[in-house]
């Protein structure tokens, strides 16, 4: 199956759910709506044709200062068909998404990644809490206005002025 | 991270009035291969729950690389996985090669196929040779050393440095392989199936072994598929997923290998599918060798590729390109790419997205190491304490990519 059926398939099926869709280099992107992407990705998953089995990766991305600030960017994969799908969600500061956890297992790790990097909450999550940063960081360090040095404090002299 | 307590704390967790105890294993424990924390929940020597507790070797080279130029990112990707630095290099360089649409010269395509699966071969070679040592089969680690030093050799032979390679340009590699290189990779084709013959006559018959290994540790297709799973994990499972095949890049659709699969999904399955990966990697390595054109070995586009080190000391041209990318890095098009390719782990990608500046908005890597260790908690529960040694070696985490 060509890669540009399922592009025209997730549109025909979810209609404005679907808020744009481009392909680049190859790689087939949708962008949907927050509110559906439980639904789309059951979808994604469970269709015979579609069959999306393995997700590859969840990650955020900041595109301070542009509103909604934040992406939440999802890579499917399908083991038989060997097609690629990336699905994005755009969201604002604070909002919410819910988590796909139960669609693929593999969620549970890289959206408590993509939380500790970036603040994104995901609802439904079991256990989200940060991964690589301590408990008690403070701030976000993948956000665009984190610094690169980190800030200062009795640990880190060179850090900037919060 | 989670603050759990170090001494050992007690929950009645079932009901049935015996207390479940916490132990904790790592992060300073020789069995985990790196700072790998695992949380475990006992009960008796059952092992009711093991929670990992990774992020202790986090650098954040997702942040740096945000501050990089493309050519200046290169040196950190081999201290991701820094058991096969040349898979790192490769994944990132084809990825940036992706959104720049550069065309690879043939011969560095060979040659990028030819280090890669040496660096497989090595990667390999130590997951083996650890599993077998934390298992008390020391002798195998050792023998693995002694066959991963030609390895080594052979990278300090072709780039100069043994682990961290950094050999990877972007629209070729860095230098090209002399005689020397070519005949003593040769040599070590012709060699090591006698290494791996060896591996096997201590491991494949060892009663101690198969008893440690053999249905340990099981996970069944559909649960590594939902896991995520990567490459010899996952194809230990009866999944059958290569991207060498089904998704070919370089020059491995015109190469002829197999892909081993195996159906338990044990620690067994996983550690011959290593052994059986690495006799598949020196037939590709042979057939490179014997099909490597000759011609340059890095692309000439003056707009994204360094030029020759050579060209820049006597070329005015080439000097000033060379003052551009370094001072002020390649501007590939804006947008954004995702390129996986089969490392020794499994499945290791990277997410670019371009601003069409000179350093990259966004830079995600997906390690294999990270996605394969979240399913530790299932392949370890309902087993015995000393079978999760067992586990996380026939995992093969590495972690400095895990951590990033």
């Amino acid at each position: 199956m060509a890669t540009l059926n399922i592009t025209d398939k997730i549109k025909k099926k979810f209609g404005d759910n679907v808020v744009d869709t481009h392909s680049f280099r190859g790689d087939e992107t949708v962008v949907v709506k927050k509110e559906s992407i439980k639904e789309i990705c059951t979808f994604l998953r469970d269709d015979k044709e579609l069959n999306f089995d393995y997700l590859l990766d969840v990650c955020g991305v900041d595109y301070l200062p542009r509103e909604p600030r934040f992406e939440v960017v999802y890579h499917l994969h399908s083991i038989a068909k060997k097609h690629r799908l990336r699905v994005k969600v755009r969201l604002a500061d604070a909002e919410k998404i819910a988590s796909v956890v139960d669609i693929w297992k593999t969620a549970d790790w890289v959206e408590r990644e993509t939380y500790d990097m970036y603040g994104i909450e995901f609802e439904g999550h079991p256990d989200l809490k940060r991964i690589y940063m301590d408990d008690d960081w403070v701030g976000y360090p993948l956000r665009k206005d984190y610094p690169e040095r980190g800030y200062k404090d009795e640990y880190q002299p060179f850090g900037e002025e919060e | 991270m989670s603050g759990y307590d170090v001494e050992i704390t007690g929950s009645d967790v079932t009901g049935s009035g015996a207390k479940n105890m916490i132990l904790n294993f790592g992060p300073q424990h020789p069995s985990t291969h790196g700072v790998l924390r695992v949380v475990l929940e006992l009960q008796g020597e059952q092992v009711m729950n093991a929670e990992c507790v990774v992020g202790y070797l986090h650098r954040g080279v997702e942040k740096i690389a945000e501050s990089r130029n493309y050519h200046s990112f290169i040196p950190y990707t081999d201290r991701l996985d820094y058991m096969a630095g040349m898979s790192n290099n490769l994944a990132y360089v084809m990825a940036v090669e992706k959104l720049i649409q550069v065309e690879v010269p043939e011969r560095a395509q060979y040659l990028r196929v030819i280090c890669a699966e040496l660096s497989r071969i090595a990667g390999h070679i130590l997951c083996i040779g650890a599993n077998a040592l934390d298992l008390g089969a020391m002798t195998v680690l050792l023998y693995g050393f002694r066959d991963r030093e030609m390895i080594l050799d052979l990278f300090e032979m072709i780039c100069g440095s043994r682990m961290t390679t950094n050999y990877m340009r972007i629209g070729g590699v860095s230098y090209d392989a002399n005689d020397m290189f070519l005949q003593k990779c040769r040599e070590f084709i012709d060699y090591f199936p006698k290494g791996l013959a060896e591996y096997e006559q201590l491991l494949n018959n060892n009663r101690i072994w198969l008893k440690r290994m053999k249905d340990v540790g099981k996970i069944s297709a559909k649960d590594a598929t939902s896991l995520g799973l990567g490459g010899p994990n996952l194809r230990a499972s009866g999944v059958d997923r290569d991207l060498r095949r089904d998704d070919p890049y370089l020059v491995y659709d015109q190469l002829d290998f197999r892909v081993p699969l195996r159906e338990n999904g044990d620690c067994y399955d996983r550690y011959i599918i290593r052994i059986w990966e690495m006799k598949e990697s020196l037939k590709i390595i042979r057939q490179c060798l014997d099909q490597l054109p000759g011609g340059a070995f890095r692309a000439e586009d003056t707009k994204y590729c360094m030029p020759p080190r050579e060209k820049v000391k006597t070329d005015m041209e080439s000097m000033i390109h060379h003052f551009k990318l370094v001072m002020h890095g390649m501007e590939p098009p804006k947008g954004e790419v995702y390129f996986g390719l089969e490392s020794p782990k499994g499945e290791l990608g990277c997410y670019i997205v371009s601003d069409g500046t000179g350093k990259p908005h966004r830079l995600k890597l997906r390690s294999p190491s990270f996605v394969n260790l979240e399913s530790l908690n299932l392949m370890c529960k309902g087993g015995f304490i000393a079978d999760v040694v067992a586990v996380i070696g026939s995992l093969d985490p590495v972690m400095g990519e895990t951590d990033k």
